[in-house]
């Protein structure tokens, strides 16, 4: 008996033994010596050089409550990705706060004047800045450009960044000479190799990752080799990024910070807490966050809130076609022979009914405070193409919504509260958009606006990764659009309006572009609305300049919001917070908020 | 003892199949797509380009062989290499699983990058809440209705019906933001060098540890009281007290080990968990670690990660099943299983 009572306390010991082994094991990297100990990361205000000088400024630390995946913008899953990538890569010419043109690697931004864009406007000419290095010492050349723009193009790279779509070459007229060619001529030159979403890559690093083996290169798309001011020092997926200065970096007093950190965060509000409550972080990015939580965050006087308006608006999109489920497989499909038209919706006075009833002003104050207003346009930014011609529609008006419907013969004829077509089909609308709380909450309101003009709305909501998914067999992507309306937020991603006016083309040389299971719903006219009017005036858009350029964007908006194809609500700004301790950040609507991060310093 | 080990262990692997497929099944069929995080201004052709290249339209019989051939052959294989550095055949062209999100960076390497944060954090909570919770038991039991015993029922019950997510908030809101004492935020690239390092793990990891070891306390404290008030009644409890044993000898040697069969298998079955992480508390206080990411890579999709951090978890309960039943035939002589 005392015999096996032994055996049996050393086998307890040598289990426990065993987890603890195990325990030490995995738990060893954390305890691991290494160099550089770290600094808390604000507050070290202490000590500073009366100027900041390279690396004088100690660490700065910003929160991104959507975790950094990966470095390479071109395979990036998020806009928080690109952002990251910016410290390091750098493209031609990038957007300073007014998006305004800056040059980054160029020395000019190239014009018809200066001779850099060709009178044809066939072709763009960049010099690259003399002395340009990368991180690892080689020297920057066009080859490097030529190069990015073929690993972009490999088809199975799977690249996300569609900013090479109009160019037909890029070649090295020398060492220093960039020329981009495009496929046809571009009054707007300025979006290959131009801001955050298209950088240029080092042909050495990433030669063995076209195509492919792009998706195997872990290492390189997690620690790219680039120009800008700072390099990976550590990189922990869906965690933290810890970056160090680049030493080849063209500026000898710049950067200021010798180190800066990217943490991930719970939500938006523990990032917003973070910067303006606990003074842990300097630099929160898209604080969504109900307002009034915000702006009480703010009032404690830690750090400032900033908007920037790019051109994002939310609206309401209508399908113009019939979404009726007993439709079977014609659910939803527009095709040239058959619109296949919505009972009511294809009647403009039911849409401008729908718009007159809502107030904008409500939605924009109560839900996005200061990261909205309210909108009559769907391109909405930069100022010089937004549109004055609706601002009407800023007022409410529900007796007139109610007016336009009884004058149409939309009448309540069975007493049940909602009207009915002529021919008695009653006007029930089904309403959806992705799963978040703000959108839910405009629905609520839109709803019961909607039911005092006599329309019942049933509304629905579907989760992000769904809704805005390309998966061919889910019935609940926007794409598909299996409602009668559906909200969401997209706007152009450049100043220049082109490429997002080509959302509501019914033709693109020919080929009908409106989403349909022939083009396995990749389309992009989401609405299916199709005006020759509007193609033939997108026509001219594409070779005219100038304010005349900027007046045919004015009129191709105003088409589609007189049309009613879609309702804007809210002109979007993505809200970010920095420490009252930290000088610097100046964001704008259409580039990375770190663009500027060399100037970024302590305030002293 | 030895055969009943070997049956068990052989018993498992069946068990693993089945729960791989169910799991790989499961989300392979269940809607969401990894093309959603993208930017909204991305045309469809792109996205369909992507999920491609991902590999989503291969057939999902395919999809299962080859990812269970990855898990069970080439990853182990993998880690055998990158502990002892010996080499076996091709390790370069090895095919490995890897996740979407981080393009290309294999899912173990995610998981090892996260383990260490997982296991100070949650383990020694789990730690920390045995240490307490057992004694704390034993003696409420000892002392039943006793104000001890009362108090540490009521802060049971606390514990047990407040969820992490509003203690966690909670004591952010006291500690970090009104008193200011430690960081909302949990540092994972801190390095334990000296003393002042020391200290900063320290302060950072006492709000999350604290939140968790309450709400474990309170389970295992529970289980500890109710198995040992059974044992006290017990008639050899009467035989020890009138050999004339001490009070102490009685409780420690005699009630606590025969209480303890129940709590083993409490504890046993919650080591899988530290090693899944504590999902909810993980991502309020931003530790990231493994349980944080699972859930964003639920958000976002990622299948091969979710696939792998489930199976391991499986691994680990199926494992530690089975030393909770070889600890019971430590504990009490009378359970043999030959």
């Amino acid at each position: 008996m005392k015999h096996s009572g032994n055996r049996r306390t050393f086998l307890l010991i040598g289990l426990l033994a065993a987890i603890a082994l195990v325990f030490a094991a995995c738990a060893a990297p954390a305890a691991a010596p290494s160099t550089g100990a770290e600094q808390p990361a604000a507050g070290a205000a202490a000590g500073l050089p009366a100027e900041p000088g390279r690396g004088t400024d100690g660490t700065v630390t910003l929160v991104y409550w959507q975790e950094i995946s990966i470095l390479n913008p071109y395979l990036a899953s998020g806009t928080k990705d690109f952002h990251a990538a910016s410290l390091i890569l750098e493209p031609l010419l990038e957007f300073n706060q007014d998006s305004e043109l800056v040059p980054a690697l160029a020395v000019e931004v190239p014009t018809l004047e200066n001779g850099g864009v060709s009178e044809d406007l066939m072709s763009i000419t960049y010099k690259l800045k003399d002395g340009i290095v990368w991180a690892d010492g080689t020297p920057l050349t066009a080859d490097d450009f030529v190069f990015t723009w073929e690993y972009c193009t490999a088809p199975l790279t799977g690249c996300t960044v569609q900013n090479f779509v109009a160019v037909a070459n890029v070649e090295a007229v020398d060492p220093q000479t960039v020329k981009i060619t495009f496929r046809a001529p571009a009054p707007y030159p300025y979006i290959p190799f131009v801001g955050y979403l298209s950088p240029v890559l080092q042909k050495a690093q990433f030669e063995n990752c076209v195509g492919e083996a792009a998706q195997a290169c872990s290492d390189q798309n997690t620690n790219p080799i680039g120009t800008g001011p700072y390099k990976v020092k550590e990189f922990r997926a869906n965690d933290t990024v810890v970056y160090e200065i680049n030493e080849n970096y063209r500026h000898p007093d710049k950067p200021h910070f010798a180190e800066v950190v990217i943490k991930g965060a719970e939500d938006a509000s523990s990032s917003a807490r973070a910067v303006l409550e606990t003074g842990e972080a300097d630099y929160g990015w898209n604080l969504q966050v109900e307002p009034a939580v915000l702006l009480d965050m703010e009032a404690k006087g830690l750090g400032t809130l900033m908007a920037s308006f790019g051109g994002n608006v939310e609206r309401i999109l209508i399908n113009f076609t019939n979404p009726d489920p007993a439709l079977g497989d014609k659910r939803s499909v527009w095709s040239p022979d058959d619109p296949n038209p919505h009972p009511f919706l294809t009647d403009i006075a039911v849409r401008k009914a729908l718009s007159l009833a809502i107030d904008r002003n409500i939605i924009a104050e109560q839900l996005y405070g200061p990261a909205g207003k309210p909108t009559c346009n769907l391109l909405a930014g930069p100022p010089a193409v937004a549109s004055t011609n609706n601002d009407a529609c800023l007022t409410q008006d529900i007796a007139a919504a109610n007016a336009l419907l009884d004058e149409a013969g939309y009448v309540d004829s069975n007493g049940d509260g909602v009207r009915e077509t002529p021919d008695g089909q009653p006007l029930k609308i089904l309403y959806q958009t992705s799963t978040n709380s703000v959108r839910q909450k405009t629905q609520a309101l839109i709803q019961q606006w909607w039911k005092e003009i006599g329309i019942e709305t049933e509304l629905k909501n579907v989760e992000a990764a769904v809704f805005f998914g390309g998966d061919p067999a889910s019935p609940d992507t926007l794409n598909k659009f299996y409602t009668d309306v559906q909200m969401f937020t997209n706007g152009p991603d450049n100043p220049d309006p082109q490429q997002y006016l080509s959302n509501w083309l019914c033709q693109v040389e020919g080929e009908y572009v409106i989403q349909t299971p022939a083009n396995n719903w990749g389309g992009s006219n989401v609405e299916r609305w199709c005006s020759p009017e509007y193609d033939a005036l997108y026509e001219t858009l594409k070779s005219a300049t100038g304010e005349e350029r900027a007046q045919i964007a004015i009129q191709l908006n105003d088409m589609i919001v007189q049309n009613y194809v879609a309702i804007p609500l809210v002109f979007r700004a993505s809200v970010s917070a920095h420490a009252n301790s930290l000088i610097g950040p100046a964001i704008g609507g259409f580039e990375s908020e770190e663009w500027n991060i060399e100037d970024w310093h302590r305030a002293r | 003892m030895g055969t009943y080990i070997l049956r068990r262990i052989l018993t498992a692997i069946p068990t693993l199949l089945f729960i791989s497929f169910v799991i790989f099944a499961l989300l392979a069929l269940s809607p969401g797509d990894p093309t959603a995080n993208l930017p909204p201004s991305l045309p469809m052709e792109i996205k369909l380009q992507i999920r491609e290249s991902l590999g989503m339209n291969q057939p999902m019989p395919i999809r299962y062989v080859r990812w269970l051939q990855q898990f069970m052959i080439n990853e182990p294989i993998n880690a055998f290499e990158k502990a002892t550095g010996i080499s076996i055949g091709d390790s370069e062209g090895r095919l490995r699983i890897t996740s979407w999100t981080a393009r290309g960076k294999p899912v173990i390497d995610l998981v090892f990058e996260r383990l260490p944060q997982t296991l100070w954090v949650v383990g020694l909570a789990y730690l920390l809440s045995i240490v307490i919770a057992v004694p704390v038991g034993v003696y409420a039991a000892y002392r039943q209705n006793s104000f001890f015993d009362q108090a540490s029922s009521v802060l049971a019950v606390i514990g047990f019906s407040l969820p992490t997510f509003f203690t966690g908030v909670l004591v952010i809101q006291i500690f970090a933001v009104w008193l200011g004492w430690f960081p909302s935020l949990y540092n994972t690239t801190l390095r334990v060098t000296d003393f002042d390092s020391f200290l900063q793990q320290l302060r950072q990891m006492i709000m999350p540890v604290m939140v968790l070891a309450f709400f474990q306390v309170a389970t295992v404290s529970r289980f500890a009281r109710s198995s040992s008030i059974e044992n006290l009644r017990q008639d050899y409890v009467r035989t020890a007290r009138s050999k004339g044993l001490a009070e102490r000898m009685v409780v420690t040697r005699h009630v606590v080990r025969n209480s303890m069969i129940p709590v083993v298998t409490l504890i046993a079955l919650g080591i899988p968990g530290i090693f899944g992480g504590a999902i909810v508390t993980e991502q309020i206080f931003a530790v990231n670690g493994i349980g944080q990411l699972l859930i964003i890579s639920i958000q976002s999709n990622d299948l091969p990660v979710v696939q792998t951090v489930l199976m391991i978890f499986a691994v680990l309960v199926v494992v530690f099943n089975l030393i909770a039943d070889i600890a019971y035939g430590i504990l009490d002589p009378r359970i043999r299983y030959n």
